[in-house]
């Protein structure tokens, strides 16, 4: 991907532009350092580390400074994923409530454990914490979408239409 | 009962319009605030109706707000909605459900403390309340009610709203500030605090989302109708909510000062049939262990104090007799060791050791000495030893556990050292609960 060759990536036009408008609300421009990392992987699913050099010019950050912000976060993603990351709670309530035996679904489904990719890069499946659905309990995110009250029968279901749509 | 914070939220859950909320009185705390009131009578107010902060630590509002320098010059209110405490979702609602309640009341925290600037420091997984406050928030600057003079005062505002990508830490309050910069989340030293030294060094007050849903009853209902509400000396209502093995898991608005027991029978219906209580976090992940005898204590934050947790976030996680205490702390500990910033010495080494420990102990590899290992190091992450309370928040159900529940750890001790020697199995005997879902 991206990182074979080991040359920085300009930003396109869309995306400078974004970052602009987000960086504007700041009196520092750097501010808006996590807004334009989720800014690029909203535009290239993740941000690799020839993503930096642009982004860090356009903020008044170092390259290395903005990559010490980039490793901190839980969402910004460093390795490529697929189209669409499968996001299982794995915290106290979802966990007392199933959350392992639906990750174990999942993975028997799509073939994948954690951190992996499916063969036809649709999903990646990852664990997040607290998702803040305990009411809901066992609960995931995919991509934007929160699903809660999961069983293996209504993961399958929601895995078949979000494998069918967008 | 008056239910001051919810009483506009929609059964479904659709958004409350604009129009739908100033049809409700909305609006008015605010208008009243900059007409009719100098801003150090709205701070007057707040303080008065004794609110106090409800992201867990339980600081007086009012207080927090008085001790912004009154001086002119730059100064910010920011909003913590990085609601991430395990076992909590209160603010979701409130942000999902009225976000217009917490525009409100982000306005006239600006105004009483003399800030221009707001921020919403919202979780980065929060997306459905993110595109509702952008959309109120347009709502707002259509109809002036932010930008330049609002309501005819002397008053400008803009509220910007600040998604985050992730990380427990960025809800303690310094660390929000640093992650706010842009900046990795990693607390600071205090003093000096936010109100005098926050944001880009100006004075700052960081509210968590409940507590600023408050603020537009207390100004439109006044400090004595607020305190009113409570049946105990904490003013006003709460969101309790309630999630584990209950027959209707969910989130209620109540007096402060409510009996547990209403909170766990009454609205969520006691346990789900064939589950005993054993016992509870009464306040999110960070608060230590409770019992079934204590279900008669009053919520708020000196009962619970008194009896030795917190209330925190007034989201309870109950623990059912088929749970096994050790796994629920080692779930609980994973969370703290992952989220752990790594700043500080007794977090970031402690928190990994205490995981190490109880893997070893479910692994059948446990000493007795390991539990007052577990003990040490509850202590050694403790308040005072470290820059924030993520690690003492984390020491709490740990050392509660070991208090409580003390023969569960003690059931996973090999009997004699020996008996591993020779190849023997322990055998841990089995939880009323474990035994019954074996069907033993």
């Amino acid at each position: 991907m991206d990182d074979k060759n080991n040359k920085p990536i300009p930003l396109t036009e869309s995306e400078a532009a974004e970052i602009r408008a987000a960086a504007s609300h700041y009196p520092d421009p750097s501010a808006a350092s996590i807004e334009a990392l989720k800014i690029v992987q909203k535009h290239r699913r993740w941000v690799s580390d020839n993503n930096l050099q642009a982004v860090a010019e356009l903020l008044g950050l170092s390259a290395a400074e903005l990559d010490g912000i980039a490793t901190f976060y839980n969402l910004i993603y460093r390795k490529p994923v697929g189209e669409k990351v499968i996001h299982y709670c794995d915290s106290v309530s979802c966990w007392m409530l199933g959350a392992e035996r639906i990750r174990e679904h999942i993975s028997k489904r799509l073939g994948i454990g954690l951190g992996e990719t499916t063969a036809d890069g649709r999903f990646t499946l990852l664990p997040i914490v607290c998702l803040g659905a305990c009411d809901r309990a066992p609960a995931m995110m995919i991509g934007d979408e929160l699903y809660g009250d999961l069983d293996e029968a209504s993961v399958d279901a929601i895995l078949t239409r979000e494998d069918r749509h967008g | 009962m008056d239910k001051p914070l919810t009483r506009n939220i929609k059964p479904d859950l659709a958004p409350v319009t604009l129009a739908e909320y100033r049809r409700s009185g909305g609006y008015e705390g605010l208008k009243k605030a900059v007409t009719a009131m100098a801003p150090a009578e709205a701070v007057a107010t707040v303080k008065e109706a004794n609110l106090r902060g409800r992201g867990g630590a339980g600081f007086p509002t009012g207080v927090k707000w008085s001790l912004v320098p009154q001086a002119a010059g730059q100064k910010y209110v920011v909003v913590n909605a990085d609601e991430m405490e395990p076992g909590t979702f209160k603010d979701r609602l409130l942000m999902e459900g009225d976000p217009h309640q917490l525009i409100e009341g982000i306005a006239i925290a600006a105004y009483a403390i003399g800030a221009d600037t707001a921020y919403i420091f919202l979780r980065g997984e929060y997306t459905l309340a993110a595109r509702r406050l952008e959309q109120a928030l347009q709502e707002a600057r259509d109809a002036s009610l932010l930008g330049r003079n609002i309501l005819g005062a002397e008053f400008h505002l803009d509220i910007h709203l600040h998604t985050s990508a992730g990380r427990y830490i960025c809800g303690e309050e310094t660390a929000l500030l640093n992650s706010l910069e842009g900046k990795r989340a990693n607390p600071r030293t205090k003093p000096p605090y936010p109100q005098t030294s926050g944001l880009w060094g100006r004075p700052t007050v960081v509210n968590n989302v409940e507590t600023v849903c408050n603020v537009p009853h207390i100004l439109r209902e006044g400090a004595d109708w607020y305190r009113g509400l409570s049946r105990s000396q904490d003013a006003g209502t709460k969101l309790f909510g309630v999630s584990g093995r209950v027959k209707k898991p969910g989130l209620w608005e109540l007096p402060m000062g409510t009996p547990i027991r209403e909170l766990i029978e009454d609205c969520a219906g006691g346990m789900q049939e064939g589950y005993t209580l054993r016992g509870f976090l009464p306040g999110g992940a960070s608060t230590d262990f409770l019992l079934p005898e204590h279900l008669d204590l009053a919520m708020d934050f000196d009962s619970l104090q008194r009896a030795g947790s917190r209330l925190g976030t007034g989201t309870m996680i109950v623990l059912d007799d088929a749970t096994c205490p050790v796994r629920i702390v080692l779930n609980l500990e994973r969370f703290f060791t992952q989220e752990s910033c790594g700043w500080c010495t007794p977090c970031r080494d402690g928190l990994p050791w205490v995981v190490e420990i109880l893997e070893g102990i479910l692994a059948g590899r446990g000493r007795p000495e390991d539990l007052d290992r577990l003990e040490k190091l509850a202590w050694l992450m403790g308040p005072g030893h470290t820059f924030c309370a993520l690690a003492p928040g984390a020491a709490e159900p740990l050392q509660s556990a070991l208090k409580y529940f003390r023969e569960d750890f003690e059931r996973y001790l090999p009997v004699s050292p020996a008996l591993s020697l020779r190849g023997e199995e322990h055998r841990v005997p089995l939880l009323e609960g474990e035994r019954r879902a074996a069907g033993g």
